[in-house]
């Protein structure tokens, strides 16, 4: 076939296309569907994950959460002791591969500067807490060495304290008021943003643990330690080893509980990018349904008008088309409406996902892959249900072809 | 009149057609012979349902006989395949069907131009040539109008220009008048046996009606599914 003949085949395609408005609207319409739902869906969904994966990792995903009693949600039964600063010190110095482990006792308080109070939470802890946390100084400093050894009473404070107490004033080395103590700022963390779940930790008053417990809580117990595992490190084993170092401590018999609860923040974070990506691929699945369904709404089209279809194809063998040029014919048509579709398709997800990414606080990112097999998928139906009716009728004698009901 | 000795354009031996299979079959065709030599301008007449149809689509390729040979220009059409068959549609015949066989929400020139793209023609050659035919067919002035929009005896002269726009060899008309009143029936027959006598153009036509008949030069008659007679005017 010369290369004219092929110009007029693409004419004739592209005419063929234009005389039936409606059964090519509806062939398109189909791929959009299905293209865009697909897309659409597996994009989010992968967005989802991200951000789930992200604000897990910003709650410290190598951190180890150690606190007295059974883990979530199981009652203590029996009593168990808390922790004291001696446990916190064995830990630090007896387990490779901890970076920081941090003590923390905490007490609600209403802090008060001048005429404004503002209810919150006060943190005894250490320097390491903020390492182990990742928080970082907006302005001022952390604690001094003796600061700490002493229990003295100064304060590095949250942004959310920053703005309710002090509005627009420097809190550096002004003074506020917790119950009877006064506590001097010494530092101002950076703002954070809520990490997905656990404390606000810009709504925190951060006090030297041994402040917090001589003049706020009066006892000399560590509501619970947070422990950094180095990246190098598995936070399971580390998190083994220490079970078995305060079991011995604690004096738990073999073959009974745990009194005490380790918190793997990792593991969680495995769990819930684990859940998200379960949901992406359901999300996908459903998508994928849309494009078969989408796929079989073309089929029908194509089915519905393949008695015309095959009428015309009798028509044009009858007056001299050879088979081939019959098919290439139609083949174009089945090409050029399901690219057409498979683009359009493509489009709208884009857009759907630049519209809806936002409204969900997602970043997303675009991903070729989906977009491809999407896109191939609705194309090949496209061309699979253009093209094999048309075959079949091609291959009638023409007088069968027009004769056909 | 005594046939030429020359070698016929279309030879049937022996032609049968069997529609349907087992208890349903229906012969169609029963051992038809005919000869039709060049330049002849051939009226076929015959009750409906004798067959008249089944043997034009044989003629025209399109449809296969059960037994029997069709020689045309001396190919034997049975060994053709399809392509060659349609390669032989395209060069050498013209078809009129009896039921149109137009291409819906299609022009009347898009449908004329059609043989024409098949044949390779350039788009200015294809117009000039379809309008040229449609207006031999009186039909000029609708030739934006598709079939849809145009009367019975209007679609019918579509089907005529379509037909003869390609100046076939051999023009095979399934009762090209049956949609027309008489006097258009006039016109059309006058064209056919214009193109018949200035160009040569062999034609084989069905019809029903003797007035039509006369203006060709062999009659044949069919009954049930059989050649009952052959006469020359
Ligand atoms: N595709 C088919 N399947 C079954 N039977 C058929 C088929 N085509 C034609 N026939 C039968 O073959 C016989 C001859 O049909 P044909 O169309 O050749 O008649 P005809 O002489 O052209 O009649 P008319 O003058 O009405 O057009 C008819 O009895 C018809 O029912
Ligand atoms: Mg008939």
């Amino acid at each position: 076939m010369d290369l004219r003949m092929l110009g007029t085949t693409f004419l004739l395609a592209l005419r063929e296309i234009r005389r039936h408005v409606l059964r090519s609207f509806l062939t398109t319409l189909g791929i959009i569907i299905g293209v865009a739902a697909v897309v659409t869906m597996v994009t989010l969904g992968n967005a989802a994950t991200r951000s789930v994966e992200q604000s897990i990792s910003n709650l410290g995903a190598n951190l180890l959460t150690v606190r007295p009693g059974q883990g979530f949600g199981r009652g203590g039964g029996s009593f168990a002791p808390p922790f004291g600063l001696d446990d916190v010190a064995t830990v630090r110095q007896q387990i490779g591969g901890v970076l920081h482990v941090a003590p923390q006792t905490s007490a609600a308080v209403i802090a008060v500067h001048e005429a404004q109070n503002w209810s919150t939470t006060v943190a005894g802890t250490t320097n390491d807490y903020f390492a182990s946390s990742s928080l970082e100084l907006e302005s001022g400093r952390l604690f001094t060495e003796e600061e700490e050894s002493a229990g003295k009473s100064v304060c590095v404070i949250g942004a959310t304290i920053t703005t309710n107490l002090f509005k627009q004033l420097d809190p550096l080395g002004r003074s506020l008021r917790l119950r009877d103590i006064s506590c001097v700022v010494v530092g101002v963390l950076k703002k954070r943003g809520q990490a997905g779940f656990g404390p606000d930790q810009d709504d925190q008053v951060v006090m030297p643990i041994k402040a917090v417990m001589r003049r706020l809580t009066g006892r000399q117990d560590v509501g619970s330690f947070q422990v950094a595992v180095d990246k190098r490190f598995e936070t399971k084993n580390v998190s083994a080893a220490i079970t078995a170092l305060l079991r011995e401590r604690r004096n738990v018999a073999p073959g009974t509980d745990d009194n005490f609860n380790i918190f793997d923040a990792k593991q969680l974070s495995d769990t819930l990018a684990g859940t998200t990506r379960t949901m992406t691929t359901l999300l996908g699945a459903v998508a994928a349904v849309s494009l078969l369904v989408g796929g079989i709404g073309i089929m029908n089209i194509m089915l519905v008008s393949v008695t015309e279809r095959t009428r015309e194809i009798g028509i044009r063998l009858a007056i001299g088309a050879l088979r081939r040029e019959v098919l290439l014919q139609f083949l174009v048509e089945a090409i050029t409406l399901s690219c057409l579709g498979g683009l359009i398709g493509l489009l709208v997800a884009f857009a759907a996902t630049m519209g809806l990414a936002p409204l969900m606080r997602m970043s997303f990112e675009f991903d070729g892959s989906i977009n491809l097999i999407a896109f191939g998928f609705s194309a090949a139906i496209g061309v699979v249900f253009g093209y094999f009716p048309a075959r079949r009728a091609a291959s009638m004698n023409p007088i069968d072809a027009l004769r056909h009901e | 009149m005594t046939e030429s000795a020359s070698t016929p354009l279309i030879e049937l031996r022996g032609i049968t057609k069997v529609f349907g299979t087992g208890a349903a079959a229906f012969q169609a065709l029963r051992g038809v012979d005919l000869d039709i030599h060049e330049r002849e301008f051939v009226a076929v007449m015959g009750a409906s349902g004798s067959g008249k149809s089944t043997m034009m689509n044989i003629l025209g390729c399109l449809d296969t006989p059960t037994s029997g040979s069709y020689r045309f220009r001396g190919f034997n059409v049975e060994r053709l395949d399809q392509d060659e068959r349609a390669l032989l549609r395209r060069r050498y015949l013209g078809f009129v069907f009896q039921g149109f066989n137009l291409l819906a929400r299609t022009t009347a020139l898009e449908n004329v131009e059609l043989p024409l793209v098949y044949r390779g023609d350039t788009a200015v050659k294809r117009r000039e040539r379809a309008m040229a035919a449609l207006d031999q067919v009186g039909l000029a002035p609708w030739h934006d109008h598709t079939p849809g929009e145009l009367s019975g005896g209007q679609q019918q002269r579509v089907a005529i220009a379509r037909a003869i726009v390609t100046e076939p060899q051999v023009l095979l008309a399934d009762e090209p008048t049956g949609n027309l009143d008489s006097e258009r029936s006039v016109e059309i027959m006058e064209l056919l046996s214009g193109l018949n006598r200035d160009r040569g153009m062999t034609v084989l036509m069905v019809t029903h009606e003797p007035d039509m008949a006369a203006f060709a030069s062999t009659i044949v008659k069919f009954r049930d599914g059989q050649i009952a007679s052959r006469e020359a005017r």
